[in-house]
């Protein structure tokens, strides 16, 4: 395995509220290698989007080590180290697509013409050149999505967090833009983590799929992908994949998570 | 945008006559103005009658009706008078004579503009801290509703007083009220305003490592615009209100609200109508205006469809 990029030893986080202490994550131990693509799946309240928004210090763990790029996550976070996707694509709809990723450029403080170039840039890699002085309202979902993602890139970080990024989509746009994933990472050769809880997604996407079940939110297999890098769609019908989507159910149900 | 689909030509003028928003219009007018010219004859019946009672003669249907509505000093001014009486004070008059609508229209308006301003940004900057601030949130709001529950009628004059004392009169006490007034309705707009973003607007922000300032400008102000717009609008008219308000005590000379007590201290009800929609046409004005820098704005960022 390639040198490792996020590494989280027995990290717990638990939450206090009026009912008492929740433990989102417990006694979590996982090593993502530069350029993995990592799922996390699991029911909800299994801690998968919990353990993602800890990578991107959207939350501090209340026990163990959590490191990024061999920094904490504060500090990786501020040296740009992740762009992250969320569910939604929350573009402002007083920008254009352009002016959305141009957002944090400007926050960063990117110069205008290095701006320009970067908007260009992305903008082709996921598809969208042509539509920068749209407003979003313009764009349908997937492209919207899209445009997200774009944003999450302009500013060149190593990793990109996504949390289920595609799941409020359709079935046959989230194949497309599943597809279009793969081709991006094989491109930019970005380490990803992608929250999911589709076992078709996880399986297609991922070289290591990590299943989690809830209360306490814990990893209970790690799955490494047999598969080829190289992934058409139809992949989806060899036996190989057959055998991983069900050696992750089986993980899924180690975890009682159809109890 | 639903007439643009009516098809052209006198047919289709007539069709979008009936269907389109003109004709009802014009219906609830006429009916105001009917109910106006009832109204008038009704109350101003009893003086009609106590002076043909004293004169002695007998009126018929028509002379009466006639009188109920040409009287000098009627309960209740016909709309006709007033429209004269409107039509004299804003075009029959020097604009800078004393009897112009023109010149006190003006003078209460300038008081107005300039206690919105003053409120505006009292109540877009509270709202600012209030958003920012825990603090400020617990401590500013309770006193914000607390100085709209006094009436203004009980607090206009003690302001006069204390700004005369001061030897300060003429437009600033008023605008002081006026901005008494205005400043709520943009606090109130401008808090739910600034805290519309959603968690995950705020979580992408601070992915980015934004900083607070940033997060102001680039989220929270743009997010607020149309609830800055909205309140704008109540609050003009409000600091209208308050200016108006302001013009009454103290005899002020000027004003429409002098207008208005000079009216009433003289019986001079048709003087007292045209004020009042000089006052009207003036709130009308000042929100079309508002609207319309509304509509840009929000075009341009985008925001209208």
């Amino acid at each position: 395995m390639a040198a490792s990029v996020i590494e989280a030893s027995r990290v717990g986080l638990t939450f206090q509220t009026a009912d008492g202490p929740v433990h989102a994550l417990k006694d979590v131990d996982l090593t993502i290698g530069q350029g993995d693509f990592v799922s996390f799946i699991g029911p909800s309240g299994c801690g998968k989007t919990t353990l993602l928004r800890a990578i991107a210090a959207l939350e501090t763990p209340t026990a163990g080590r959590l490191s990024v790029n061999g920094m904490t996550p504060d500090a990786a976070r501020k040296a740009r180290a992740y762009g992250y996707v969320f569910q939604a694509p929350g573009l402002y709809p007083w920008r254009t697509i352009a002016g959305n990723i141009s957002l944090p450029l400007e926050i960063m403080g990117f110069q205008r013409a290095d701006r320009k170039q970067r908007i260009q840039r992305v903008l082709d890699l996921v598809d969208l050149a042509g539509f920068g002085g749209k407003f979003p309202w313009q764009l349908s979902g997937g492209m919207q999505q899209r445009a997200s993602i774009a944003r999450a890139l302009a500013f060149d970080a190593d990793i990109l967090l996504m949390d289920e990024p595609f799941g409020a989509l359709d079935e046959i746009v989230r194949d497309r833009l599943n597809e279009a994933l793969l081709a991006l990472w094989a491109k930019t050769g970005k380490t990803i983590g992608f929250v999911t809880h589709s076992i078709p997604e996880a399986v297609y996407l991922s070289t290591r799929i990590v299943v989690m079940s809830p209360r306490p939110g814990r990893i209970t297999r790690i799955i490494e992908s047999p598969l080829p890098r190289e992934r058409p769609l139809d992949i989806r019908d060899t036996p190989e994949f057959i055998a991983l989507a069900h050696e992750v159910r089986e993980g899924l149900r180690e975890g009682h998570s159809y109890d | 945008m639903t007439e643009a689909a009516a098809p052209g030509g006198v047919g289709g003028l007539m069709r979008r006559g009936a269907q389109g928003r003109t004709f009802p219009v014009l219906t609830v007018l006429l009916a105001i103005v009917a109910i106006w010219y009832f109204a008038a004859i009704g109350m101003n019946a009893q003086w009609v009658r106590d002076q043909a009672a004293r004169s002695d003669t007998v009126l018929t249907t028509t002379q009466f009706v006639g009188q109920t509505l040409t009287l000098d000093r009627p309960v209740l001014p016909a709309p006709h008078q007033v429209a004269v009486g409107l039509w004299d004070g804003i075009a029959g008059q020097k604009v800078t004579s004393k009897r112009s609508l023109i010149y006190h229209g003006w003078v209460t308006l300038s008081a107005t503009l300039a206690g919105f301003a003053i409120g505006s940004l009292a109540g877009i900057l509270l709202a600012v801290g209030i958003v920012h601030n825990r603090a400020m949130d617990q401590s500013v709001m309770p006193w914000a509703v607390a100085s709209q529950t006094v009436p203004i009628l009980a607090i206009a004059p003690m302001v006069i007083v204390v700004f005369a004392s001061a030897g300060v009169t003429g437009l600033l006490p008023k605008a002081v009220i006026a901005a008494w007034l205005s400043f709520f309705p943009v606090l109130v707009g401008m808090v739910k305003g600034l805290r519309t973003p959603d968690a995950m607007q705020l979580d992408l922000m601070r992915s980015w490592s934004a900083s607070q300032s940033q997060q102001f400008w680039r989220l929270r102000l743009p997010s607020s615009m149309p609830y800055l717009f909205a309140s704008l609008k109540v609050a003009v008219a409000a600091a209208l209100v308050g200016t108006i308000v302001g013009e009454l005590p103290a005899g002020a000379s000027s004003g429409l609200g002098a207008r208005l007590l000079s009216g009433s201290y003289y019986g001079q009800t048709v003087q007292i109508w045209s004020a009042l929609f000089t006052a009207a046409a003036l709130a009308a004005l000042l929100v079309t205006v508002i609207g319309l820098i509304e509509k840009l704005t929000l075009q341009r960022m985008g925001l209208a469809r």
